[in-house]
Formats: structure tokens, sequence, C-alpha cells
């Protein structure tokens, strides 16, 4: 039994908006199977007095002051953007409906 | 046929679910030192942990977590004694990092409640609301749709985006469904909010301004057929941005969902936006398809675990609860119940307090902020609070305790004072609004009085004391209205044998 099918990865492309071709859908769907099966074997070695973590490090707790610190200048700040307008962000149509 | 409101409720019992979205007012956002400033040129506030460039890395504001902490205190919360953030992914330029970091299942308090008494037809009654939980999460950026017809997205050829919001910490405060409050069900979501809005208040973690978004509310209501005791489709109606709204918003749902229930016609999962305009809503996203944000704990981040001592250090700062302190105020203030509502509902209370712990009598100091000050701010739709201080109107009410100050030149003197000139003490100076007590200046106009209205003396004379107030106000008049006419009075009986 196969760890993800292949709906599974069609789904996922759609999630990321990744096109992908139905030979890209066959091909990843395998390879995605052999990672987590590996992945798996991990899990099987982490018994059950190991917590599972978010993090390599083992601190918690770790703050910074509310203090303002110098930002960017909206030059700057849409230096990198593709498009700008108004000093803001332009992006093209926001297709479907999520608001 | 329509349902009116009774109807509906006559027929369908609705059932509520608010979620509060609060922006908090540390001086810099959730996870960089990018300032948090209101109304800030688009994009200066913004560095490239907001803006999500690669390779930069967040760093959590340790006030953002106090903060949240304490409303979760203040809302009877359990604090979580571990807690983490999580990523919320979604495709949607509000966010430039194609997440949200928020928390998922790990939220930092949970299972509280808030007590809000409403009016009811049997007298006041409490309701209390159970709450879910409380998370940090960071808000989004700001975006304009533009084209098209509407400013809406749908039609909009682009979209611009300003990420000076995105970033800023946001608590959510997510209540588990609120049952059995029938007709009252708009009345109870209004208390709720306007509570929450007194509690983030008095512990000063958010500016809580409905009409600048850093407080916002999303109202799930549902209907079911009466007595059935099930729990129908519910709606999701978004950014309702004023109190009134809420309950607008929760009222006018509750009609449109039974007039279509009505009609035999389905509710439809869905997301709703609030119209000002006419207190209806119109539909958003559908919300049928289950979303799916492949949430996952945010690698960058370690985990929250405030300790028991830091938690109790916290604890120990809550101010007293809003409900309780209006009860003490009331009793203290001999305030009626009527009076103390007019305050609070037009935010004066927090303003009254402090000008009477100036020294002002309680009842003085209300009558002049709900008063005359209100009057002119209304006239100027600015908050009665910008126009003067409380310093300023504690000094106005000693001055006429002192005798200095009649009501009528005090009212000159606030005049002044809002029209920008200057402290009371230099309106006085600068206008000459002095009470002339002075007794040889007041006989010189009392005789004068007297002397054009010498029939009317004679009246006084002979026993009738109601005739002086001619004689008062014809003193009154020559004095430019700047004598104590309480004064005025003793002076003139005592020189006609009356005293």
């Amino acid at each position: 039994m196969s760890a993800i099918s292949r709906d599974e990865v069609a789904h996922l492309s759609r999630l990321a908006r990744i096109e992908m071709t139905d030979s890209e859908l066959d091909h990843l769907a395998s390879e995605l199977d052999l990672i987590l099966g590996a992945v798996a074997r991990v899990q099987e070695v982490a018994g059950a007095d190991v917590p599972p973590t978010s993090h390599p490090l083992p601190l918690q707790n770790v703050f910074r002051p509310d203090v303002v610190t110098p930002s960017l200048t909206a030059a700057e700040s849409l230096s990198g953007a593709p498009a700008s307008a108004e000093q803001r962000f332009k992006v093209p149509q926001i297709l479907g409906d999520a608001e | 046929m329509a349902l009116n409101y009774d109807q509906a409720i006559a027929a369908y019992d609705p059932t509520l679910g608010l979620e509060v979205h609060v922006e908090l007012n540390t001086n810099s956002k959730m996870f960089c030192g990018c300032a948090t400033e209101f109304g800030a040129e688009p994009n200066t506030q913004t560095c490239p942990v907001c803006l999500g460039l690669p390779g930069s890395l967040p760093a959590v504001n340790g006030k953002a977590i106090e903060s949240s902490i304490l409303i979760g205190l203040a809302l009877n919360c359990s604090i979580a004694p571990f807690s983490r953030f999580a990523r919320k992914n979604y495709f949607y330029p509000d966010m430039p990092k194609n997440f949200q970091t928020s928390q998922f299942d790990e939220p930092i308090c949970v299972n509280g409640y808030l007590d809000v008494e409403i009016e009811t037809d049997e007298g006041t009654k409490v309701f209390r609301i159970d709450i879910e939980r409380v998370h940090m999460e960071e808000d989004t950026g700001k975006s304009l749709h533009v084209g098209g017809s509407t400013g809406r997205i749908h039609g909009a050829e682009y979209s611009l985006l300003d990420y000076n919001r995105a970033g800023i910490p946001l608590v959510e405060i997510v209540t588990k469904i609120i049952p059995n409050t029938g007709k009252y069900a708009p009345l109870v979501a209004r208390a709720y909010v306007t509570e929450l809005r007194d509690i983030l208040r008095s512990l000063g973690v958010s500016d809580v301004k409905m009409e600048q978004g850093s407080l916002r509310c999303d109202a799930n209501v549902s209907l079911a057929p009466a007595g059935s005791g099930q729990l129908g489709t519910r709606s999701e109606t978004k950014n309702v941005n004023s109190l009134r709204s809420v309950e607008r918003a929760v009222s006018g749902e509750i009609e449109r969902q039974a007039n279509r229930l009505q009609n035999g016609e389905r509710i439809v999962q869905e997301t709703r936006h609030f119209l000002e305009e006419s207190g209806q809503t119109r539909p958003g996203r559908s919300k049928e398809q289950a979303e799916d944000y492949r949430y996952f704990p945010e690698p960058d981040l370690v985990p929250v675990a405030p300790d028991a001592a830091w938690i109790e250090e916290l604890r120990a700062t809550l101010p007293e609860k809003p409900s309780i302190r209006r009860k003490r105020l009331k009793i203290e203030w001999a305030v009626p119940d009527k009076e103390m509502a007019s305050m609070v509902n037009a935010e004066l209370l927090d303003t009254v307090e402090e000008t009477v712990l100036l020294g002002s009598d309680p009842t003085k100091a209300r009558s002049w902020w709900l008063g005359e000050i209100s009057r002119l701010a209304n006239e100027k739709e600015v908050a009665p609070t910008s126009l003067i201080t409380p310093i300023q109107v504690a000094e106005v009410i000693a001055l006429i305790a002192s005798g200095e100050l009649t009501d009528k030149l005090a009212r000159q003197v606030v005049e002044g004072v809002i029209n920008g000139e200057g402290t009371p003490q230099q309106v006085i100076d600068a206008r000459g609004l002095k009470v002339v007590s002075d007794d040889s200046a007041l006989m010189v106009a009392i005789e004068a009085a007297i002397a054009s209205q010498p029939e009317t003396a004679e009246r006084i004379r002979g026993g009738n004391i109601p005739a002086a107030g001619a004689l008062i106000g014809a003193v009154m008049k020559a004095t430019g209205g700047q004598a104590d006419a309480a004064k005025v009075r003793e002076l003139l009986l005592k020189h006609l044998g009356q005293g």
C-alpha cells in the first residue's frame, strides 16, 4: 500500500499552484511515495519517549523586546516587485472568489 | 409574504458564534521591528521579514505574548503551558509570504468565558458566553481593487497592495457556540463585543477602534426550527465595523435566513459581507468545500511555554473588570442607571473618573462632559476628549466651587479653551472673565438698579421677595454677567431691609 496516492499529489499540486501533466503526476506520486517511506522508517526509530519536535534546537520562549527598528523605504520595498503603482505592489487580477 | 424579525424569531431559534480579531497596540510588529503606526504612507513600514523575502527570519515580540496572556486571563481562560505557532498556507496577495503565521491546534489560551448583562422583558439577565480559544497571529496587508465598477474584487483589473499592516500582532478570540439567546441574540452579540472591547481597553493592549479596524468582528449565525434543539447551517458575516453593526448584522441574518428557510430554500455555508448602509449582507466566498490550509508547526520559531510564575505575575497586574468598575462608580457617584449608560455609551467614563480624581464633584464632572463639552464636540464632529482635558475641566469646576466663576462665565471659559485660547486661567485673563465679587462695585450697580426701578424696590421692602428677581437681573446685565447672582441677591435683600 503506497503512502501517497496520485489523487493526493494532484490535490497538493493544486494547493501549491504548480501545474502538472499526467505523466509528471504519475512520476511524482511514486517518487514521493519512496520519500515518505524513508521518513516512515525514521518514525519507527523514534520511540514513545521522543516527543515530536518542530525545531532542531531545544529552546523555548525566545522573544525580542518591543522596539521599533528602521524599515525599508517604500522604494526599497518595491524594488523587487515585478510591477508597482501608487507606492503599492501591483498584482494581476485576483482570480477565484477567495477574499 | 416576508417574515419580519419577530416572526422569524417565533419560528426559528438562532445560534451564534463570534470571532473577534484584535490588533495589539505594540510599538513594533509581531515578528519584526517595523513600526505599527496607523495611516502611514503605503509600504513605509515593511522589511524583509514582513515582506517574506528569502532568507529572512521572524523573531517573536515578547510584549505581544504578554498581551495575549493578559487577554486570556481577563477572559477566564487557561493559559497553555506549551503552545506553538503554525503556518496557515494560502495563496492570496494580502500575505506576501503565501502563508500567515498563526496558531492552529496549540493556541496560547483556551476555555474561558465572559458574562454579559442584557435588559430583557424579565429584567436584567446575565448570559455567559463561553470562549473556545484565544490565539496569536499576524494581520494581513491591505488590498485596493482597481478597475471594475464596484471597487470589489470581482471584475477588478488588478489589485494594489500595501503591506504596512502585514505582520501587526493580531489576537483572535473565538467563542464556543452561543445557544438559547432567542430574540435577544442581536443584543447578546453586541453586549459581548462591547464588554470585550471594554476589557481590552482596560488592559491597555489594543486601541480597540472598530472604525480603524483594530477591533473586528465576524458573526456566525444559524437557525433551527423553534424548539428542535438542532443546529442549522451557518453563515459568517465578516468585518462588522461598529457595535451597532454587530447587532444589525445578526438581526439581518436572522431575518434573511428565516425567509429562505420559510420558502423551502436551504442556507448556503458561506462568508457574507455586511453592508453598512442597508444593514443587509451580501454573499462572499462559499465555504461549502472545507478549506485546506495545510497547517504545520512554524519551523522558524521556537515554542512559547510560559511558566506558572510568569502567568501569576501577569495575573497580579490585571485591572478591575469593567463591569465591576461600573457598578462601583455607580454607587460611589450615586449615578442613576440612565446617566451611567449615557456615560458608558459616550465612552466618557474614564474621562469623568479622571476629572473626579482631580477633585471635582462627580455630578458636576459628569454634567460638564456629557452636557456643554459633548454638545460642542458634536457640533465639531470630534471626540469631547480631543477638545479639552480632564485637568482643564477640573480647574473650571474648582473655580466655580470657589465662587471665582459663575456657571455662565465657566461656559465662556470652556468655549475659550476649546477655541484654542489657552488654559482656563489664560482664557479668564485674556477675556477678563472675573466674577465681580467686590461688594462696593456690586453696590453701585445695585443702587443704580433700585434707582431705575423704584416701584420694584418698594415691593421688596414690603416683603415681596420674588420681585427681587427683576433687580438681580438688572444688576447681572449691568455687570455683563460677571457677578455672582447669589451674592447680588444677598446684598440687595440686605440693602432693602430683607436680609
